[in-house]
């Protein structure tokens, strides 16, 4: 979002104003909000991380270095398009995620460093995710034991899958 | 003015928790988006209305739990345009749940430390705010209430990317905490852009609350994180407070620094502030807020002995537009609230009014 006022640098304060009972909203940049006077107590970090993605994603179109689709993805269930998304950040629904996961796993990974999750998991369906995710460290153990030839371990980490692989079912 | 002080101030306000000299406030919000349903901004009239009968149901839900007090549910609609810029100013909703209100709400508990917001950019945004340095206590409390909505509705929720959010900046954990801290000593000292740059190398991001890098007006800086996924939520907290217990320590340092070799200088600065403060008649909000942070630097050096730090607080939210004319019971012109600004810091620094 550019400044209300110079239109040129990038909004960052809101601020609302009430003059004879009609109340404006400014979008301003830093400088045009201090040459302003007035500012609103604004506490939205969220704010300079959406900026962040406007800039990966380019919002607004400017030619050049958003990759253009040859054909435009549409999420089947909320009939959103990847170009929305493109244009404004904000996906249609939780089923964009797999709809236009080929295109956003490098923004994911670009915002994030990372594109799995590791934290929280809902108290529903948390135990199977939870064995899943011991599942995977232990086959990473497994691994580095196969690497440092210690078959013993290894027999005894491939033992410990099964039985919980087992255990899942 | 009948009463300066209202009944409540929302908790994190108060001057309490750890490091409260420097840290003002520690934020944590979830954002969590309800299964099967599309995102707030694509929501039809009627799907909109079934969200918030949902987390009306949900809210009341809550209540049965106690650990929330008497929650309640504000259908933001119902509500003043006033009130809602007071809730803004309190920090309980964002600017952006302000506007367009028709489908929108907030759940309070009963001590405001924990505001709810439905159909913000999420479905739901769970923040807890707690005064001081609290970020270990506010994940905690923000989890547990989570976990208490999760009973009356699910998550839409990937194994792969956690929690769904509107936005991909903030899926995976949906987490953002947040510590407000005010550092005096290190503008004063010209070490802050040197303090807090390193911030931005460590996947934090530092805003300044009323404006950018070191010249943010009184001093108010917002440290938060910028990842959300592929750390758990307990590392990002712990990266968070160990980055602001580093902070902390500069600001300490400098602030010793500035009492040993510029004792005299600083001792007039805040008495002058408090001077200003305590005698002015009309008072920008700009102005307020400069001279407030000089004055809370003298309370914390233990300089101004008479002013509580809790006033000092209280005053950067009290004397925001919105508060003014709350209290006020009716809106007011730029200069009415510069007038109502300077008597209401007179009264609450404990000046008596001149007749
Ligand atoms: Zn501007
Ligand atoms: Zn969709």
């Amino acid at each position: 979002m550019l400044c209300d006022e110079c239109k040129k640098r990038p909004a960052t304060f809101h601020m609302t104003k009430v003059v004879n009972n009609e109340k404006t909203e400014l979008h301003l940049c830093e400088q045009c909000a201090r040459e302003k006077g007035e500012i609103q107590f604004s506490m939205e970090p969220d704010f300079s991380i959406h900026q962040l993605l406007a800039g990966l994603l380019n919002y607004g179109g400017e030619a050049g270095v958003q990759p253009a689709l040859e054909k435009d993805v549409v999420c089947g269930v909320c009939g959103s398009t990847y170009d929305e998304f493109a244009r404004t950040g904000r996906l249609g629904c939780s089923h964009c995620y797999e709809e236009f996961e080929d295109q956003l796993e490098p923004i994911i990974r670009r915002v994030h460093g990372a594109s799995t999750h590791t934290g929280k998991v809902p108290k529903r369906g948390a135990r199977s995710l939870m064995v899943k995710r011991e599942v995977q460290s232990i086959r990473n153990q497994l691994q580095a034991a196969i690497a440092h030839e210690d078959f013993e371990l290894a027999a005894k980490l491939r033992d410990q899958i099964k039985a919980m692989e087992k255990g899942q079912e | 003015m009948s009463d300066a002080t209202p009944s409540a101030m929302p908790r994190w306000m108060d001057g309490t928790g750890a490091s409260a000299d420097i840290v003002l406030s520690s934020r944590v919000r979830l954002a969590r988006n309800l299964e099967g349903v599309p995102f707030p901004h694509l929501l039809d009239q009627r799907q909109a209305t079934e969200v918030l009968a949902a987390t009306r149901k949900a809210a009341l839900e809550l209540n049965k739990f106690g650990f929330l007090g008497t929650v309640r549910f504000v259908p933001l609609a119902e509500v003043t345009p006033v009130e809602r810029q007071v809730l803004v100013e309190e920090h309980l909703i964002s600017p952006a749940q302000a506007k367009d209100v028709q489908y929108k709400a907030v759940i309070l508990s009963q001590a405001e430390e924990v505001s709810i917001m439905v159909n913000e950019e999420d479905h739901l945004r769970i923040q807890c705010l707690l005064p001081g340095l609290q970020l270990q206590e506010a994940w905690a409390l923000a989890s547990r209430v989570d976990d208490a909505l999760e009973q009356a509705m699910t998550f839409a929720f990937s194994e792969s990317r956690g929690y769904l959010t509107a936005c991909p900046t903030n899926v995976g954990t949906g987490l953002r905490a947040s510590v407000m801290m005010h550092l005096p000593a290190l503008v004063l000292t010209n070490q802050a852009a040197r303090a807090l740059n390193s911030v931005g190398q460590l996947g934090l991001t530092v805003r300044g609350l009323y404006g950018e890098g070191t010249e943010a007006i009184g001093n108010i800086f917002q440290i938060s994180n910028q990842i959300t996924l592929g750390r758990a939520e307990g590392e990002i907290i712990d990266h968070l407070s160990a980055v602001v217990a580093k902070i902390i320590d500069h600001e300490r340092q400098a602030a010793a620094a500035l009492l040993r070799e510029a004792r005299d200088q600083v001792e007039d600065k805040v008495s002058r502030a408090l001077g200003i403060l305590s005698n002015a008649r009309i008072m920008t909000s700009d102005e307020a807020i400069r001279l407030l942070s000089d004055v809370r630097l003298g309370v914390n050096m233990g300089i101004l002995t008479k002013v509580p730090l809790k006033a000092a607080n209280e005053l950067l939210i009290m004397t925001r537009p919105a508060y003014l004319q709350r209290l006020a019971g009716r809106e007011l012109s730029p200069f009415e609230r510069d007038l109502q600004r300077a008597a209401l810091i007179r009264t609450k620094l404990g000046v008596r009014q001149t007749a």
